[in-house]
């Protein structure tokens, strides 16, 4: 049967029933949590339509985004290597670094290839015995498993020529650091469908029952969201902090467990640095011991960049836990555009900052 | 981050499956999900299945969504 | 296996043998004549205005469903006149080719542009062949130029874009990109629907008479998108289109949720962007039904004036509006 949503739904009934659900006294501020809903709340412009007290903030949920700028400049460094073919995800070739990003590389005449899955990549390996394909893994949970069976590929067929960079990060862990940092004006929180997809309904746990905050699973059309707010709304009005998932024709309760097994073969969990907010322990993913040749780091000389270092000047991570508003940060329309983007919720077209940017000159 | 698209199966051949949407037909891995058979339909990201849409659940949100569309012209 | 060697383009005889033996013949038009260093022509004297035009091809593959750079390199050119309201008449053709290109394959690619032309009516009159060294082009490149007559009375501008005229596409948008994309290197799909690749001459000629037009673009890189912006900002009008109004192959549509891209953004080879004046709609709409490359035209928005602000609103199927501006950068299918 095809997983499409019903026709007999009305989205603008479901917009009223979140209209109804709002509460009149105060402001409710839900964050999405996943990129690919800031993109579909953003090309529906449902933003525009919700009450102003209740807002939808952009969270750490795109993982382009939060691609720290040191990850950034490492694999500007492995383009720089002779005989490296960069294999990449279309979304990474303009998140910049320090000085440079992979489109401007690929000017200087890095070899540079746009793929849409490891399989891709996978063939270029074959197709180029020569050459050393270097794959950028970025990406959740959902990810990171189609990563990991490439690796897992690479072995089987013996690929010498094929290696990852991983830069994975998971989203429990960032939600958990977000609440576990003092006061955050988050009064629940719409959960990745597609991450779940992969992990489940039971990370959210804590997010729920330890900080007290309503999540809500949801899928990706339009009136999933919006069911999904009703359903957010509708807890906080029952003051109940629960994980429900309304995406369940995409999401079992105990996640996919044949890619979480294939992620336990070939990764472990590890730090990670993500833009913005600097080192979150144990929210990303380093390939084990048995695949290290695999990795892309152990292959190659590539020097030590700085992964403290942009950390100081932006406020994203305030902005994300809506303490600050994107106007409040120092480097706002100054030195961070969207041209010229510095944090995470510049980078993405449809982030916080890049948002509000827009409206702006919007005229609104 | 993600995003993933219903395909049907078409045919499976090992670890790898034809499958299509709207005329649209593409190679995919079905190894993430092992248990998958033609004729279902499955969420691809990336070039993998990673979930197996089962009829029984398509209905819940469907149900669901009628139940709350239901509820609100009653309202 | 005849390939193209550096020789081809030394200037001595395997140039000539290339010229002579390869492309007058596929011409058909020149190996009678002279050989002079430039076409020289006789025109007919009459009233109205010329238009020229020159764009380049670089497209890769070469070779796509539904056309190849020969066919895109005759289209492009005869569209950019014929949207301006002109009769394309005469086209030159420059070529640049990589040693080690294979004769058959350039064979190929001239039929195709030489054919395209001919049907259209436009003659290929004058033209130059290069050949560099291997990498410093990927395979060949062509650079078409072309003149054609507008008649009197007839003015496609901007400038006469006024609030209330209605905004039209002529068919399903984004088939072109979405057809070139399903055979780029690093994404294999198949999909059924073709590059739109055509020669819109006798189409936009048809609509031309009825005197109804405002102005026309054929929305080629950056989609409709980039065409709508740049009316815009042009006439300094608000356009505002819907959503749910854009003529999609389900296909297509399928194939950008599948890449995260958005087909107003993907580039059309055969398709117009219409401003019309209200009175002009009906006929406009009958006569592009009527006619092979509109089939599917559909009235996308209307010309809204407010405040002279020169942009493009898109109200989308919960009914807000939101803007639509150029691309930042590339096209690039995301997986997030």
């Amino acid at each position: 049967m095809k997983p499409r949503k019903t026709t007999k739904v009305d989205p603008l009934e479901l917009l009223e029933a979140v209209r109804d659900l709002t509460p009149l006294d105060k402001t409710v501020t839900i964050m999405e949590v996943c990129g690919t809903h800031t993109m579909a709340i953003g090309k529906s412009g449902m933003r525009q339509l919700l009450p102003p007290n209740l807002k939808l903030v952009s969270g750490p949920g795109c993982p382009v985004c939060v691609t720290h700028e040191a990850e950034v400049e490492t694999f500007l460094h492995l383009a720089q290597h002779e005989n490296v073919i960069l294999a990449t995800f279309g979304d990474l070739m303009r998140v910049p670094g320090q000085s440079s990003s992979l489109a401007q590389a690929r000017a200087q005449g890095a070899r540079v290839i746009v793929v849409y899955s490891t399989l891709e990549a996978l063939k270029l390996a074959r197709l180029y015995p020569d050459r050393e394909v270097v794959f950028l893994g970025v990406g959740f949970e959902t990810t990171a498993p189609t990563v990991a069976m490439s690796i897992m590929q690479a072995s089987k067929e013996r690929i010498a020529n094929y290696s990852v960079y991983s830069m994975h990060k998971l989203v429990p862990p960032a939600i958990e650091a977000l609440l576990s940092q003092g006061e955050v004006k988050i009064d629940g929180f719409l959960c990745p469908g597609h991450v779940s997809t992969i992990i489940g309904t039971k990370p959210y746990e804590p997010a729920a029952q330890k900080y007290n905050k309503p999540c809500v699973i949801t899928g990706f059309d339009i009136e999933d969201i919006l069911q999904a707010l009703i359903m957010l709304l509708t807890q906080i009005k029952e003051r109940r902090c629960e994980v429900q998932n309304q995406y369940v024709r995409g999401v079992n309760s105990q996640g996919n467990m044949s890619a979480l097994g294939v992620l336990q073969e070939v990764f472990e969990v590890a730090d990670a640095f993500w833009r913005g907010f600097g080192t979150i322990y144990a929210s990303g993913l380093k390939l084990r011991e048995r695949y290290q040749e695999y990795d892309a780091l152990s292959r190659f000389e590539v020097p030590h960049f700085d992964f403290g270092k942009s950390v100081n000047a932006c406020s994203c991570g305030d902005i994300l836990k809506g303490k600050m508003i994107p106007p409040e940060c120092r480097l706002y329309k100054r030195a961070c555009t969207p041209a010229k983007p510095r944090g995470p919720c510049m980078v993405s077209s449809e982030g916080a900052c890049a948002a509000y940017y827009r409206f702006e000159e919007f005229g609104g | 981050m993600c995003l993933a698209v219903p395909f049907r199966i078409k045919s499976i051949n090992g670890t790898m499956a034809e499958v299509e949407l709207e005329g649209v037909t593409q190679e995919i891995s079905i190894a993430l999900t092992p248990q998958v058979n033609i004729g279902q339909w499955v969420l691809v990201h990336a070039g993998y299945a990673i979930h197996v849409v089962e009829e029984a659940e398509a209905n819940e949100t469907i149900e669901l969504l009628e139940e709350m569309y239901e509820a609100q012209k009653n309202h | 296996m005849e390939l193209i060697t550096l020789a081809h383009g030394s200037g001595g005889r395997l140039s000539h043998e290339l010229v002579e033996e390869v492309i007058y013949p596929i011409f058909n038009n020149n190996g009678g004549q002279d050989l002079l260093d430039a076409a020289v022509i006789p025109v007919p004297v009459q009233p109205g205005k010329l238009a020229m035009t020159t764009d380049s091809y670089v497209i890769s593959p070469i070779f796509f469903p539904g056309g190849d750079i020969g066919r895109l390199a005759a289209c492009g050119t005869i569209n950019d006149l014929a949207v301006c309201g002109a009769i394309p008449k005469f086209m030159s053709v420059g070529l640049i080719i990589e040693e080690g290109f294979p004769i058959r394959e350039l064979k190929q690619v001239l039929h195709s542009l030489a054919d395209t032309a001919a049907e259209a009516g436009v003659s290929v009159v004058t033209g130059d062949t290069k050949v560099v060294e291997k990498g410093n082009v990927d395979k060949i490149y062509i650079n078409t130029a072309g003149i054609g007559f507008i008649p009197p009375g007839v003015n496609l501008n901007p400038q006469n874009i006024k609030p209330g005229d209605v905004v039209i596409v002529s068919g399903t948008l984004g088939d072109h990109e979405m057809a070139v994309l399903s055979c780029r290197e690093g994404l294999s799909f198949g999909i059924e629907v073709v590059s739109d690749c055509a020669a819109l001459n006798d189409l936009t000629k048809c609509l031309v008479a009825t005197g109804a037009v405002k102005c026309m673009r054929d929305p080629t890189r950056g989609g409709a998108a980039a065409s709508l912006w740049e009316l815009a900002g042009q006439s300094k009008m608000t356009i505002e289109i819907q959503e749910a109004a854009i003529p999609l192959h389900p296909s297509v549509a399928a194939g950008c949720s599948m890449l995260g891209l958005d087909p107003l953004y993907l580039a059309n080879e055969g398709k117009l962007v219409i401003i019309v004046n209200p009175e002009g709609e009906k006929e406009i709409i009958a006569r592009l039904k009527n006619h092979s490359l509109g089939r599917n035209a559909a009235v996308i928005g209307k010309v809204a004036n407010q405040d002279r602000s020169g942009k493009v609103l898109l109200q989308t199927a919960l009914g807000a509006k939101r803007l639509v501006t150029l691309n930042e950068g590339e096209h690039l299918p995301r997986i997030c």
